[in-house]
């Protein structure tokens, strides 16, 4: 037995039954289960065989985020370093500047470029940790149910599609809104029936649009004005959306490895692809969610390149909508949250097409938002439980036809 | 006061509130709660109408056949409603303009006809006010505590005079935009549904199931 088992072992009759620490057993349920297998059996049916249970799985999609986590931060880093180049500034404000003077501001230079975004991630993440824990514990203490490694999940998705510079407190109440709105209330890990972390950024972006919308929220460093790319693209007055994003300095390869300015790490379609490929290979990921929303998108940009219309979005063809803004990261981690997907495999297909079409809808029709992948998840998981129960009437109809046959 | 005339005025402040526990006239609370002004005056409006249309309604009880009785009871809350319309346009007209069709909308807000039929049909003119009043407050209650809510930190105002400065006139606090908007309301009445559930657990529904609860760890 080794030594941390032995310490947990003594520790135990503490937060056991009768145990002084008795209502915080769920803290020490959390790092036990976290280091060892639990001991629990399943006492009822279904009874499934599988080394990987719910807290592995959890792991892997952290461990899946690392790709697009690398390239946002050395992103966030070298989108402030250039903006500071632009407007001559030789130090950053605040607490970060004598930190960063030491590696110095070159945009050329990837790590001081990728030491600039941590210190814009690190804030957001910690403070997330922070009070997104806090809700978790009380909740698993007062609730007494088990504090889950999908918060792990929940705050890095989190703190990824957040703008650099948000303030913290906005970051400290949309999570709070997150976990507990969309998640404990409805009971907790496995009964939210929306995306926690998108339904956090979502009460953002209603509650305090200037931080998380706009053109100026962007770039990390204070009265600096950059557009993402698809902003550019839905400008009213130009004549190619294309053009007026390529006439701003960036290319398709660009926007492809995420060499743009957005959120903190939502931007790299490259690190999203490597997250996909982990995530699929191990299985914790549906490839026709994936598959849907991108087929959905291909699909409905087609028929807008064909039908036509006044805004300039109409005519982008459908290999820059995958790029640009944040379908890549929505598609790959959020749409395919497997609580609040579709749980049927011909119900994923029509989930993720449900997407893909309303991602598509939006960034092209609605003038007011010039990204839609966030609104179209968090709706699409409303249509889910419907799509299911469609699904299954419908394959029990076939099978009642098929025996009366006989 | 009498012990009833007690119960059916006091009961649906918190017992058996019209919103919380009947779920009854939602729409209107989303609506009219953005500013206080606009929540209180529609609270005095619907309060009214229940009332009267109560009494109204309790006295002619035993002379209304049941097969049209809906109708009767229409007939009588529309006409109150449009007295209180016109008398809102007349003396008030910024908050008539503010309310625009949800005073209008009183004909048809449930609590109006729910106590009516489940109330005033059954009982005297005298217990019908009251309960008319009760419900009203019961309505009330709730909707003052989310106009407060969303006026206070939606615009950071109450009743118009400002509470915490705005940012944009030089102040400390950054709106919150979501309050302004009708969903919020739903958050906060939902919030104050589960507080209040808490606080009396007789008003908890009954589970519609309940998921298998996994066994914890008791021997390591």
């Amino acid at each position: 037995m080794s030594s941390i088992r032995r310490f947990m072992n003594q520790l135990h009759p503490l937060f056991a039954k009768g145990g002084r620490l008795e209502k915080f057993y769920a803290l020490y349920e959390m790092v036990d289960t976290f280091l060892y297998t639990p001991a629990d059996v399943t006492y009822t049916a279904p009874h499934v065989r599988d080394a990987i249970d719910l807290k592995r799985v959890m792991t892997y999609v952290v461990i899946a985020t690392l790709p697009v986590l690398l390239i946002g931060l050395y992103n966030t880093g070298y989108q402030a370093n250039i903006a500071m180049a632009q407007l001559g500034l030789d130090s950053t404000p605040g607490w970060r500047g004598p930190l960063l003077d030491a590696i110095g501001y070159n945009a050329s230079n990837p790590l001081a470029c990728l030491l600039h975004g941590l210190v814009y991630f690190l804030p957001v993440y910690i403070t997330t940790l922070a009070v997104g824990g806090f809700w978790e514990v009380v909740f698993a203490a007062v609730r007494n149910h088990e504090i889950n490694e999908g918060f792990l999940v929940t705050s890095m998705l989190f703190a990824l599609i957040l703008p650099p510079d948000i303030p913290l407190w906005q970051v400290a109440l949309g999570i709070s809104f997150g976990v507990v709105v969309a998640k404990e209330i409805f009971g907790g890990t496995g009964k939210n029936f929306v995306n926690p972390a998108l339904a956090g950024r979502a009460f953002l972006f209603f509650a305090y649009p200037g931080a998380i919308s706009g053109d100026s929220v962007w770039v990390a460093v204070d009265g600096f004005s950059q557009a993402t790319p698809l902003a550019l693209g839905s400008v009213p007055g130009i004549d190619s959306a294309v053009g007026n994003i390529v006439a701003h300095g960036y290319s398709w390869w660009d926007c492809f490895m995420g060499i743009q300015p957005g959120n903190i790490g939502a931007e790299s379609t490259l690190g999203c692809l490597l997250g996909a490929a982990f995530m699929l290979y191990t299985g914790v990921a549906s490839w026709r969610i994936m598959a849907g929303v991108t087929l959905g998108l291909i699909g409905t940009v087609l028929i807008f390149n064909f039908s036509g219309g006044e805004a300039p979005m109409y005519g982008m063809p459908w290999y820059w909508h995958l790029v640009l803004g944040g379908f890549a990261f929505g598609t790959v981690f959020m749409a395919t949250d497997p609580v609040s997907a579709a749980h049927t495999n011909a119900g994923r297909w029509v989930f993720g097409i449900l997407i893909g079409f309303m991602t598509a809808l939006i960034r092209v029709v609605n003038p007011a938002y010039p990204e839609g992948i966030m609104l179209a998840i968090l709706f699409s998981n409303l249509f889910a439980p419907l799509i299911d129960y469609v699904v299954i009437r419908l394959n029990i109809r076939r099978r009642m036809m098929r025996n009366a046959k006989v | 006061m009498d012990k009833a005339i007690k119960k059916v005025l006091f009961e649906p402040l918190v017992d058996n509130n019209p919103i919380t526990l009947q779920i009854l006239g939602i729409c209107s609370a989303l609506a009219v709660t953005t500013k206080l002004s606009t929540a209180l005056t529609m609270s005095i409006a619907l309060t009214l109408v229940v009332a009267a249309s109560n009494f109204v309604i309790s006295l002619m009880r035993k002379h209304v056949p049941t097969n049209i009785r809906i109708i009767v009871m229409m007939t009588v809350i529309a006409s109150l409603v449009i007295v209180v319309d016109e008398f809102l346009k007349a003396y008030f007209f910024t908050i008539s303009k503010d309310l625009s069709v949800f005073v209008g909308l009183i004909i048809t807000n449930c609590i109006v006809l729910g106590r009516a039929e489940a109330f005033a049909m059954k009982n005297g003119p005298w217990d019908s006010f009251m309960d008319g009043i009760g419900n009203g407050l019961g309505y009330s209650l709730i909707l003052m505590s989310v106009g407060v809510i969303r006026e206070l930190f939606g615009s950071g105002t109450l009743f118009g005079v400002e509470i915490f400065t705005k940012v944009t006139a030089g102040g400390w606090y950054v709106p919150n935009g979501m309050l302004l908007l009708p969903p919020s309301a739903f958050f906060l009445i939902g919030f104050i549904i589960w507080g209040l559930r808490t606080w009396k657990t007789a008003q908890m529904e009954k589970r519609d199931y309940q998921i298998h609860q996994v066994h914890r760890t008791e021997v390591v």
